[in-house]
């Protein structure tokens, strides 16, 4: 049973980790309806970024971490104004393909800027674990863990309080209504970007400290899609809500099955999620419901 | 002006105004295309030989995904991933219970237009990008299936399964010389078969689903139906194609259907133009072409000093991207829409008006 509960406290762990990098997913997709297949490629990208600053260049993690933050704003706006905004007005399908060809393109340039090889950050976390009750739990999880919870609390507050997440709320709400209002869409639409990057890249980070750094994270944007797909496109409670459990039966397909199947059963638990999601409950837990008109 | 006739052709009967082929020009083209497309083989070297029997394969497959993406509009991200269900069930079917090839082929891809409508199920409640994402899940699913088991029995797992070569009253098709005629063959009564789909009701049935589902509904189109109909055509071309692709592989493995290849076939049809079965064409064989040159042009770039290994190694993936980016933003009509103009060109030249 100790064997259950600890897959259990680490798939919450681990699921916070996906449910910040689905964040910026939500956010991109709420705001300005565009659904990023390139956002795994942000987040391997924000964490090579920052492996250069910390490690290359040498800096202080604080120092670097706002540096690497900064740069990566501005990529996300810079990706949006030269790959998203042309699209305006095309269909969904090729703006989908229009983010399919950016991660192909991510893919292919990072390992030629920052090499393919499998780095390590400095170790910023204790090294190690902590015993809670009968479980353990390494530090990066748990600080990973503390992190992200403290990173959506944040998008959370921003979302509700600020006057840029409240824009952002109308803009997502109807473009037409919001522009009436006064509201510029396309800066809301790129600041939407800027605030995706700063999400992967703290996603980026955290995993890096879990994983190791190389252009191969990527691959992490392939577990944000059961995470939205579970919890609803376009609700932020739901993705929430729906990273850790998508974390927990990983980890518990990961435990029981892997001896079955030998290996691979906790990689291929997220596509069985999304494809009974889509069966079942095709909108997510939380996710509205579109009602269309001709 | 309506310039899709050339000058001086009026349609003075019905039939002529619905033919596929309107014009004797046409005819002697399309004859002298197919048989030109026999006859190369002998002028060309074996890897560019190669490069024509995979490229004739892709093409089977990505007009499966014309069919699904280009006609009903549904995205899929998982033509690789069926097409490895044809090319796995094709040489289990001639390895584990000694079916000739020329019967295991049409087994197969039943096989995988079945197994492609179990996935194609989804679009029954959903679309757009949930529906892509079933899609891609299948891929995942099928290439975790192959390789785990009970399945690695037959599939040899990671380490892939080589195909027997086919026979054909006394012939064996074990060289690129002889197996490029079976490709050619397949390739255009595949590509004839797409080009009619496309004109029956079935497939006006489809561009109604794409330009507007819910209009289409309301018209009495049975949305379901149609939809499980394209993944199944879907499926049959890929299960087709990958029972062609592997006695020309000989040893596959699932990294010859992985994600990426799935991908690139979705991006070959976009880049071509979705809706039409010569944009589909074009765009294989102009991204396949651009690759070719990648792998030919990667070696002499290799030298420069830092980069140059990385990105010899990169090209590939570095040109599809940018290729894509930049038709989507400067003709996201495809190819073949330059085609059309150039057509339309050429009938009017030289009074362009």
């Amino acid at each position: 049973m100790d064997f259950f509960f600890q897959m259990v406290l680490s798939g919450v762990m681990l699921g916070s980790i996906y449910s910040l990098v689905a964040l910026g997913f939500v956010i991109i997709y709420k705001s300005s309806g565009v659904i990023n297949f390139a956002q795994g490629h942000l987040v391997a990208l924000g964490a090579l970024i920052l492996w250069t600053f910390l490690m290359k260049l040498g800096l202080p993690l604080w120092m670097g971490g706002l540096l690497a933050i900064l740069s990566m704003a501005f990529l996300g706006v810079i990706v949006e104004h030269l790959t998203i905004h042309p699209m305006t007005g095309q269909p969904l399908m090729a703006v989908i393909v229009m983010t399919i060809g950016l991660a192909a393109f991510l893919a292919s340039l990072m390992p030629c800027v920052f090499g393919a090889l499998e780095q390590a950050y400095p170790s910023i976390f204790p090294k190690g674990g902590m015993k809670i009750w009968r479980l353990i739990i390494s530090y990066e999880y748990f600080w990973g863990f503390l992190t992200a919870l403290g990173m959506v609390s944040i998008f959370l507050y921003f979302f509700r309080y600020t006057k840029l997440g409240l824009l952002m709320r109308a803009v997502a709400d109807g473009h037409n209504s919001a522009r009436s209002c006064g509201i510029k869409v396309e800066v809301i639409f790129r600041w939407s970007w800027a605030i995706a990057a700063v999400s992967a890249i703290i996603g980026g980070f955290l995993l890096g400290n879990i994983v190791s750094v190389s252009p191969a994270m990527a691959s992490i944007g392939m577990r944000i899609f059961p995470v939205v797909i579970l919890g609803g496109l376009n609700s932020i409670t739901g993705c929430i809500i729906a990273g850790p459990i998508v974390g927990v039966l990983e980890l518990l397909a990961a435990g029981y099955g892997d001896p079955i199947t030998r290996g691979g059963a906790g990689d291929v638990m997220p596509y069985i999620i999304i494809l009974l999601t889509l069966i079942f409950k095709p909108h997510g837990i939380f996710g509205e419901k579109e009602i269309e008109r001709i | 002006m309506d310039v899709s006739r050339p000058c001086g052709i009026f349609d003075t009967t019905y039939s002529r105004d619905i033919a596929v082929v309107p014009t004797k020009t046409h005819w002697a083209w399309l004859i002298g295309g197919i048989t030109l497309s026999f006859l190369i083989p002998p002028f060309l070297s074996i890897p560019w030989l190669s490069w024509v029997i995979e490229t004739s394969v892709v093409i089977v497959a990505v007009l499966g995904l014309y069919f699904v993406t280009g006609l009903c509009g549904q995205i899929s991200i998982g033509q690789a991933g069926f097409m490895a269900v044809g090319a796995y069930s094709t040489v289990i079917l001639m390895n584990q219970f000694a079916f000739s090839y020329w019967l295991a082929l049409p087994i197969s891809a039943l096989i995988t237009g079945m197994v492609v409508l179990i996935f194609g199920i989804p679009s029954l409640r959903v679309k757009g990008f949930y529906l892509a994402m079933a899609t891609l899940s299948s891929q995942f699913l099928i290439m975790w299936l192959i390789t785990h088991p009970p399945f690695d029995r037959w599939t040899g797992g990671d380490d892939g399964l080589t195909t027997p070569a086919p026979t054909m009253k006394g012939i064996v098709f074990d060289s690129y010389q002889s197996w490029f005629f079976v490709v050619m063959i397949f390739m255009w009564l595949m590509i004839f078969f797409a080009k009619n789909i496309g004109r029956t009701r079935v497939g006006r049935a489809f561009v109604a689903i794409r330009d507007s589902d819910l209009a289409a509904e309301v018209l009495g189109i049975n949305i379901f139906g149609y939809k499980l109909t394209a993944f199944f055509l879907a499926g049959i071309y890929a299960g087709i194609a990958g029972s062609l692709f592997a006695p020309y592989i000989i040893r596959f493995s699932p990294a010859n259907f992985n994600l990426e290849k799935s991908i690139w076939y979705l991006g070959m049809l976009i880049v071509g133009g979705s809706g039409s079965v010569v944009g589909a064409i074009l765009g294989v064989v102009f991204i396949r072409l651009l690759l070719h040159l990648t792998t030919i042009f990667g070696p002499s770039i290799h030298p420069i000093p830092f980069v140059g290994p990385l990105l010899a190694n990169y090209l590939g993936g570095l040109v599809f991207g940018l290729v894509i980016i930049f038709f989507l933003i400067f003709e996201p009509r495809g190819l073949n829409h330059r085609w059309v103009i150039f057509k339309a060109w050429y009938r009017l030249h030289p009074f362009s008006y």
